[in-house]
């Protein structure tokens, strides 16, 4: 799949490259003490270190690092046992210190890659850069007071991963599969929710455009964009905003830019001249990051199936489309739904119906797996009914319908309701008899050859026996009926 | 008997025997900071209530036998050392009245063993100095006096100059202070005291305001080499909150001053024979190296080749992590605070009306080396120079057991003195800078006298971890220079 813009001069390609601050599932800070919760009143989780207090000294989270290590390990990428943490110097109110934390000439993670796939059923590998933990800074509240602006530490000092990927990306629809799949991957992990409304993902993006073949232009940073649907269209409009730069003579000069979703445009923020000389240097305060090979073994024995292998294996034991097997190990708890249902059952039979009514149930619905009243046991048991003929799959839906509204379970749905099928050769004539008898018309039509109207005739026998019908003994019943 | 001329070793004795109770030797320093510290100034905040409660505290403590090693030890405390209600002011307007809520760990160490705090002690601006003399509360005065010049003020040398003017004129029995490129062993020889820099990583840091971290080291001044062991004995130790203290057993530092130095051999680095350097110090010095080879020592001529680029890379890495040490002091959450249109205006009036003249100096070249375009030629290439540095050290410990050299180029010079010419002052810490780069452990020790009657200091420096040498290397110096001169100002003699 290609995708390129249309500009007056030719086509042009964009080059894409994430930078995705993730932020780690701590308890605590990745220097200090201090709780990590979201949510909680501002400056309620601030320690004097987080302040930034004379005298006071970051000693590292040594469960931060492993989170570190697990991404690392689950973005198939190098784990440095040596790294180093540098200070980024820059002055804002909600940077205590005066410099944030980071990682800048040896990461902890370096080169790594992902799989991604695309909905036309393609995958592409998107390079990963490098992996490096970092310290979020504050929140600066502008709009409580007309006149002064509130600052809020409460993730001042949080741990973050800057996960920095290849130019490798070349649409939006591209950034948008790399994205979904790093916050499958992260939340499998269990080292970041992915949580991109509460900000705990966030993501820098680098765009530039060229026609195919050259080498890359002039590219434009635009930061901090807050949802996968907002990276996609931010990538397009400056794509776009770039092409008409570069086609109308002029050159795009390197900057930093905002997204605005409301006017689905990108304007300046700063640009090169005015960028911040950030005077990294290696923390004196902090020694050197030293793994052991066999800390990081051990990180790695204990990590859980990871998206690809549990897609593979799913394609593998199950037999199912590497589609369907991509859309259902999307989150764990979708993964863990399916194989309960297909425990025992046909396999591909469990992923349609998750797929399909199950999804779009909860999509109609608004809940989530968790909170669905189709558990998968409940599915599982009416599945079990269609395989053994207590009902046929047409009333399966309506039994399905009914357990989305009532959480009950398919058999009682099926008792109650009368929907049991009826495999009653007796019934199933009376009912052909008395359809053929109401159709001479559709019946002599049928006879001089319109073979078609052999499915009318099913239809209207199953309609009679309100779709009761064994659908194999409805249609043995009419075959053997129009045949004489 | 005078409690204010007694040793903190003789003081201890005193106590434990019932000669004269905590609260009379507290009172009786208390009684001379009253009348001394106003013309010293070597206090910027005293605090004798609470000096007296705690002297209490400790008569209790020495009544029930639970007493600490240094119970009842009234102390100055290096107004750098974070102190729990009491203000901490890094000798700086910018810090105006904060009063931290924490006690920094080496002088949380002090209290766990009894020690009593008189107050904190002046210094040079966030430690940038080597005269006292950029103290936002006024310069401290020497008690030495020149032969024959009463008149002249003389500096007591810094960044710890209050914590040595106190000392030495006996308002305190010994004082903390922290040492970057000098500033305990410097002010200890211009003042006539011990002073111990340990190996970095042996004290805590924790709560104490950092000027450059890879290079602040926690230390003591007393007014003898037993006496400054036993305050490190106090204050050192892992400490699981600074991530570059080391988790090592401190070992018995008292014992190790009486080891003597027989069999040990004491090298004599090439490299700190200056030119230009006043010819009673090179006696002096000479003088010790003697009283060593006297006591058992072999002497052997050794060469530290890169000292000569100490002092330039010094001031490279130094105000490289000033400049970022010091971006805290923002006005946002603490300290002074300048109002301003906006933000970028509140920090501006805020750090121009807070720093002094020599902290905005070495914020703006750390703030140069750090920049784009000059961090290799300038960060980077003195990184490199100081890991030659280190390596010179090793190679010399690998010959021989200690060090010994002049503190300083010189004795105490007078207020107004070097003050033209920022690079002038710079020297002082010329012999006192490279172990700051090394990490070794060093100390000064009083060793005689110029031709003003000035005390003079010579330098032990030792091997990483191994204070022990450097205490009886020092020890045998002390007894042999049988130094008894005692400063012009002084406790129980004002004018």
């Amino acid at each position: 799949m290609t995708y390129t813009l249309q500009g007056s001069t030719g086509t042009w390609e964009i080059v894409c490259g994430l930078e995705v601050h993730a932020q780690v599932i701590s308890r605590s800070k990745l220097f200090s003490g201090a709780a990590t919760d979201f949510g909680s009143e501002p400056n309620s989780q601030v320690s004097l270190v987080d302040a930034a207090f004379p005298g006071m000294l970051p000693v590292l989270n040594e469960e931060c690092v492993a989170q570190a290590v697990r991404t690392g390990l689950g973005l198939n990428a190098q784990i440095n046992l040596n790294s180093r943490f540098d200070r980024k110097n820059y002055f804002y109110a909600d940077l205590p210190s005066g410099y944030q934390i980071s990682q800048f000439e040896q990461p902890i993670v370096g080169r790594g890659e992902v799989e991604v796939e695309l909905p036309d059923g393609s995958a592409r590998r998107i390079g990963i850069t490098r992996l490096h933990l970092e310290q979020d800074a504050g929140k600066s509240l502008h709009d409580q007071d007309p006149s002064r602006s509130f600052i809020d530490l409460n993730r001042c000092g949080v741990a973050l991963m800057e996960i920095v990927s290849e130019p490798d990306i070349r649409s939006p629809e591209e950034a948008g599969a790399y994205l979904r799949k790093l916050r499958t991957v992260l939340r499998y992990l269990g080292t970041c929710d992915g949580n991109m409304d509460e900000g705990s993902m966030r993501a820098d993006v680098n765009v530039s455009v060229r026609h195919a073949g050259e080498p890359f232009r002039t590219r434009c940073e635009v930061k901090n964009v807050n949802s996968i649907r907002f990276v996609m269209l931010a990538i397009e409009a400056e794509a776009r905003r770039q092409v008409e730069i570069w086609e109308a003579g002029q050159e795009v000069h390197q900057e930093t830019r905002l997204f605005d979703p409301a006017r689905n445009e990108t304007r300046s923020m700063r640009s090169k001249e005015d960028a911040h000389d950030y005077r990294y240097f290696p923390d004196p305060d902090l020694l050197p990051l030293v793994l052991e090979q066999g800390w990081v073994a051990r990180l790695k024995a204990s990590l859980p199936e990871l998206p690809d292998a549990k897609r593979a294996r799913f394609v593998r034991d199950y037999g199912l489309t590497p589609y369907d097997a991509a859309v259902l190990v999307a989150e764990q708890s979708i993964a863990a739904f399916f194989e309960t249902v297909a425990s025992g059952r046909n396999a591909r039979l469990a992923a349609n119906w998750i797929t399909g009514d199950f999804f779009a149930a909860l999509n109609r619905t608004g809940r989530t797996i968790e909170t669905s009243p189709v558990t998968a046991e409940t599915l599982g048991a009416l599945l079990d009914l269609m395989a053994d003929g207590t009902i046929n799959g047409r009333i399966a839906k309506e039994v399905f319908e009914a357990m989305v509204d009532t959480g009950a379970a398919p058999a009682d749905i099926v008792q109650q309701r009368g929907l049991r099928q009826v495999t009653d050769t007796g019934a199933i004539d009376d009912a052909v008899n008395a359809v053929l008898a109401a159709n001479p018309d559709k019946l002599a039509e049928y006879r001089s050859g319109k073979d078609k109207l052999f499915g009318f005739f099913v239809g209207q026998v199953m309609k009679a026996m309100a779709g009761r019908g064994n659908p194999a003994l409805v249609n043995e019943a009419l075959r053997a009926r129009l045949s004489v | 008997m005078t409690l204010t001329g007694l040793s903190i070793a003789e003081a201890r004795a005193g106590l434990d025997a019932r000669d004269f109770s905590a609260v009379e030797l507290v009172q009786a320093h208390v009684d001379a900071a009253a009348a001394l510290n106003p013309r010293l100034n070597a206090f910027i905040t005293l605090t004798p209530e609470l000096a007296l409660a705690q002297a209490a505290g400790a008569d209790a403590a020495l009544g029930d036998g639970s007493a600490g090693p240094l119970a009842g030890i009234p102390l100055g405390i290096k107004d750098l050392f974070c102190t729990k209600g009491v203000r901490t002011t890094a000798g700086s307007r910018i810090l105006d009245d904060f009063v931290p809520p924490y006690e920094s760990t080496v002088t949380a160490n002090l209290l766990r063993d009894g020690a009593v705090f008189l107050g904190k002690t002046n210094l040079d601006e966030f430690a940038m100095g080597s005269s006292n003399m950029t103290s936002a509360f006024g310069p401290v005065e020497n008690p030495w006096k020149r032969a024959g010049d009463p008149g002249a003020v003389l500096v007591p040398g810094g960044s710890s100059g209050g914590s040595a003017a106190a000392v030495a004129a006996r308002i305190a029995m010994g004082a903390t202070g922290t040492d970057t490129g000098g500033s305990i062993r410097q002010p200890a020889a211009l003042c006539g005291l011990a002073g111990i820099k340990p190996t970095y990583g042996r004290c805590s840091r924790w709560g104490v305001v950092a000027f450059a971290s890879s290079l602040d080291h926690p230390g003591a001044f007393a007014r003898t080499v037993q006496d400054s062991a036993m305050l490190l004995q106090s204050m050192a130790g892992f400490d699981p909150r600074d991530s570059t203290s080391v988790d090592r057993p401190v070992p018995d530092y008292a014992a190790a001053c009486r080891r003597g130095v027989r069999g040990l051999r004491i090298g004599v680095p090439r490299e700190y024979r200056a030119d230009g350097m006043p010819e009673e110090v090179d006696r002096l010095w000479r003088q010790g190296l003697d009283w060593l080879r006297a006591a058992g020592a072999t002497i052997v001529d050794v060469s530290l080749p890169h000292t000569r680029y100490g002092l330039a890379t010094y001031y490279i890495v130094a105000p490289a992590e000033a400049s970022s040490n010091l971006a805290r002091y923002d006005g946002v959450r603490f300290g002074h605070r300048e109002p301003g249109h906006d933000l970028t205006e509140l920090y501006e009036h805020t750090r121009a009306a807070g720093f002094g003249e020599e902290v905005k100096r070495r914020i703006l070249i750390g703030t140069y080396v750090l920049s784009a375009g000059y961090y290799d030629a300038y960060y980077l290439r003195a990184q490199k120079v100081r890991t030659l540095i280190l390596h010179d050290f090793d190679q010399v410990f690998a010959e021989v057991d200690a060090l010994l050299t002049p503190t300083t180029p010189n004795a105490a010079f007078a207020q107004g003195e070097k003050m033209d010419d920022p690079v002038a002052m710079y020297l002082n810490d010329v012999f006192t800078v490279p172990a700051n780069m090394a990490g070794v452990p060093a100390m000064s020790v009083p060793a005689g006298l110029d031709g003003q009657g000035l005390p003079l200091g010579l330098q032990v420096i030792g091997r990483s971890w191994d204070e022990e040498t450097v205490f009886a290397v020092a020890q045998v110096i002390e007894d042999a220079a049988g130094f008894s001169v005692l400063p012009a100002l002084r406790a129980g003699v004002v004018r």
